[in-house]
């Protein structure tokens, strides 16, 4: 008795189907993951073509090589990029791969749904790209796309938005797909508080994901109509509000950063045991910050506004919400610490990248602590003072981790061992130049230098100068993960079922030999 | 293999990835039709007709599978949860316009107003002698003179046809469970007769505020939110009732049994949501 049914005339049971026609009719969840995860690379690597065409502009004062009109549309399309087409994806990735693997399913929820996200992902970073070649350029009023400004978009305007109602509809999909899966598919005796912690962050996110991308979409469309439906929603002289439309998009907004962090949270809670080899410290407290910090991203949303003219009670509000969730975070912090406190500790390459990330996160927490006082935030606001803190808590945060967690189950999903030599060298080459990059742009910031601009005064010119070294030599050294991901996926010495050394007890997915079968726990495996 | 026994994955699908193409092909043709491009209506039409065809194709997929016993227990409840956070998406989805319709009445346009200025606030200098009332099309007169819609007439109609629609739709489920065929079809036909006429008079009421009443979506703010929030509500009532429709054929071909269901509940629920909606809509947007 098997307890997978598959239709009578299916007989893949002994492998994938070869081509294109493979991925493009997948459901199964460790084909879908890999697309995800490849397709979020390739992002990563043309959003950060997009990063590097603006830090060759900032390279020195003055206009150099592009025009102020494309380098705006260069932050406003590596913004969006990055998040929608290679940290959420990057997750779902991860997801799709490891999640039925951790709670011993068989697959995910809704399979057939599961190949549906991931093609409308691609299908809405196709129109995304399409601006780029249109009349009017790509979209060029930021990411957060304020009206009344980006109302003035050229042809480009409808095609971004329908792209976010795209990305919006295949993330909602993934994230009820994922949350189905974790509420229905556990393997008998998995209780909710015996789940592994990246599955926790991930139905958190995933009900964030459900709860805020409707209102995205909602506030885009507004958008729509406004431009082109005659509605006045956010023109005062129809009786509407501009700023309206700031606080819709960041009831959206602040979750959504969230949404790039808390699966974060849950990779770095996965790796620091088992290099540690202790379980994790507080587990329960883990559990409860996540939730937690959930609850708040719903009610801190106007500090990314405190300068647009609330109410004294509105800012006060705001400002003591966004100081509250310095208090989960900091558990989940000290958590990690605790569980690195007198750990044998080994140091392989997703060990140093979360030890990294554990240290530059927290940093940039403490520039999110400055940000969040109202008073002050008058003068930090949109400076590269704020560039500064969400990088940081976007790329030696949640970034470092994706390439940790690409690092730690690379040898599960392809059987081969990557060349660690070689991923040191990354570590270092990254972490260096991620705080040459990133940290001189807080000094910038307090200066005065405005974000969103392509040319400066003359005053800036060392930092930006460093910091474009910095951002050159970050982005060339991820082509050492590339060639390292190329190298492991084609061969390499052959990895044991474990991986890690004691590894199995940690997750389920370490019982299953390297690389995984295309069809694991078909019969769910006993909990003890 | 029997299915009763284990969790049904299927392997290759088709209908998501045309069903994608469809919606890609479709929107695309939106947004070309929106920049004045030639190339937009023909997209639209063969995009739109995609999607069609998937549907089609995945809702009889679904049903024979379903009615081969192909999903136990456990997949049904992975359904469930997928339509329950569907439907929390498409509160959420809902809650964006309330909450834009209670910001815009109750603080913002009374900002514009002059309410609360003091020392440094600048809001009535800009349009000044503007009195905020609701509802308005704003001190720029956007759309010109026009006529709120009432509460009484078509509005209160439209309440009481969809209020007894969750009447039927829950006389139909009684049948389903108690076995009886012709209770079920009664019920549903009911349901799905209600609902399209909900939508035929929602026709007629804005037929009646364009051609008499000059309330267009162009009516400033007030337009803008009348004809947002009713205007996607009427979109998810045709939607529930073209689910129910489905659900109706099925039950006719007999199809559906006293304990295996889970579509005609899944557009009951949607059914219901849509309903709680609209009291919502009478109450906020009508009523007061």
């Amino acid at each position: 008795m098997s307890a997978v049914t598959s239709a009578h005339d299916e007989h893949d049971d002994h492998g994938p189907k070869k081509g294109f026609m493979r991925w493009l009719t997948t459901t199964n969840h460790k084909d879908i993951g890999t697309m995800y995860l490849v397709f979020a690379l390739v992002m990563f690597f043309v959003g950060g073509a997009m990063a590097l065409v603006i830090r060759a502009e900032l390279f020195e004062p003055g206009l150099q090589f592009v025009n102020p009109q494309f380098f705006n549309s260069m932050t406003t399309m590596h913004a969006l990029i990055m998040i929608f087409g290679a940290v959420m994806p990057a997750f779902a990735g991860f997801a799709n791969w490891m999640i039925p693997m951790m709670i011993g399913a068989p697959d995910m929820a809704l399979p057939r749904m599961n190949n549906m996200s991931f093609w409308l992902l691609v299908a809405g970073g196709v129109l995304l790209f399409s601006t780029l070649f249109m009349e009017g350029g790509a979209p060029a009023a930021g990411w957060t796309m304020y009206p009344p400004l980006v109302l003035q978009t050229g042809n480009s305007l409808p095609f971004a938005i329908f792209s976010i109602h795209l990305l919006g509809v295949s993330s909602i999909m993934a994230a009820i797909n994922i949350v189905a899966t974790i509420f229905n598919m556990r393997a008998p005796g998995m209780g909710l508080m015996k789940m592994p912690m990246f599955v926790w962050t991930w139905l958190i996110t995933g009900f964030l994901l459900i709860a805020v991308m409707p209102v995205f979409a909602g506030a885009v469309t507004m958008l729509l109509t406004d431009r082109f439906f005659e509605t006045s929603f956010f023109d005062a002289a129809g009786g509407g509000d501009p700023v309206l439309y700031q606080h819709i998009f960041w009831f959206f907004g602040h979750p959504e950063v969230y949404i790039l962090i808390l699966p974060t949270f849950g990779l770095a809670s996965t790796i620091i045991p088992v290099f540690a080899r202790k379980p994790l410290f507080g587990y329960h407290s883990m559990v409860y910050a996540t939730i937690v910090i959930a609850f708040l991203s719903f009610v801190v949303w106007a500090h990314h506004m405190f300068t647009v003219g609330m109410p004294i009670a509105g800012e006060l509000f705001f400002m003591y919400a966004t100081m509250l969730v310095a208090v989960p975070t900091g558990v989940k912090v000290f958590n990690w610490i605790a569980t690195m406190w007198k750990g044998a500790m080994t140091f392989e390459t997703p060990m140093l990248f979360t030890v990294a990330f554990v240290v530059l996160f927290t940093l940039g927490g403490f520039s999110g602590l400055m940000l969040a006082i109202a008073p002050a935030d008058f003068q930090y606001h949109d400076s590269y003072f704020i560039v500064a803190h969400f990088h940081y808590v976007l790329v030696p945060g949640t970034v470092f981790m994706i390439i940790a967690g690409t690092y730690y189950w690379l040898p599960k999903w392809t059987g081969h061992r990557y060349n660690e030599k070689l991923a040191k060298v990354h570590f270092w080459m990254s972490t260096i130049s991620v705080n040459v990059l990133f940290f001189p742009q807080h000094f910038l910031g307090l200066a005065g230098m405005p974000r969103r601009i392509p040319d400066y005064a003359v005053q800036f010119a060392e930092f930006n100068m460093i910091s474009s070294v910095g951002g050159f030599l970050f982005g060339f050294s991820q082509l050492i993960f590339l060639y390292i991901i190329i190298k492991t996926i084609r061969g390499g010495e052959k990895a044991t079922g474990e991986v890690w050394e004691g590894a199995k007890k940690h997750g389920l997915e370490w019982t299953l030999p390297s690389p995984v079968p295309y069809h694991t726990f078909e019969t769910p495996p006993k909990i003890k | 293999m029997s299915s009763k026994d284990g969790y049904y994955i299927p392997h290759r699908a088709t209908w998501p990835w045309v069903g994608t193409v469809g919606l890609a092909i479709m929107l695309a043709g939106f947004a070309n039709v929106l920049n004045d491009s030639p190339i937009g209506k023909p997209m639209m039409i063969i995009g739109f007709a995609t999607v069609i065809i998937m549907m089609v194709g995945w809702f009889t997929l679904q049903a024979i599978e379903s009615e081969s016993g192909m999903y136990n227990a456990q997949v049904s409840i992975s359904y469930r949860l997928g339509m329950m956070w569907f439907i929390f998406s498409e509160v959420m989805f809902f809650a964006v316009f309330f909450g834009t319709l209670y910001y815009i009445r109750d603080l913002s346009v009374d900002w514009l107003g002059g309410v609360g200025d003091g020392p440094g606030r600048s809001t009535n200098m800009l349009w000044e002698g503007y009195q905020s009332t609701w509802p308005t099309n704003g001190p720029g007169n956007v759309g010109g003179d026009y006529e709120p819609m009432g509460a009484f007439g078509l509005p209160l109609l439209n309440t009481l046809i969809l209020l007894s629609s969750g009447v039927t739709v829950t006389w139909a489920h009684w049948g389903m469970i108690i076995k009886d065929r012709q209770q079920l079809i009664r019920g549903l036909i009911a349901t799905v007769v209600l609902g399209f006429l909900f939508v035929f008079f929602q026709g007629l009421e804005y037929h009646e505020a364009y051609s008499e009443m000059g309330l267009t979506l162009g009516s400033g703010v007030y337009g803008s939110t009348f004809f947002m929030l009713t205007g996607f509500h009427g979109l998810h009532v045709t939607i529930g009732a073209i689910m129910l429709t489905v659900v109706l054929f099925r039950s006719w071909k007999g199809h559906f049994t006293a304990d295996n269901h889970f579509v005609f509940e899944a557009a009951a629920w949607y059914w219901h949501f849509v309903d709680v909606v609209w009291l919502g809509l009478f109450v906020f947007v009508y009523l007061f």
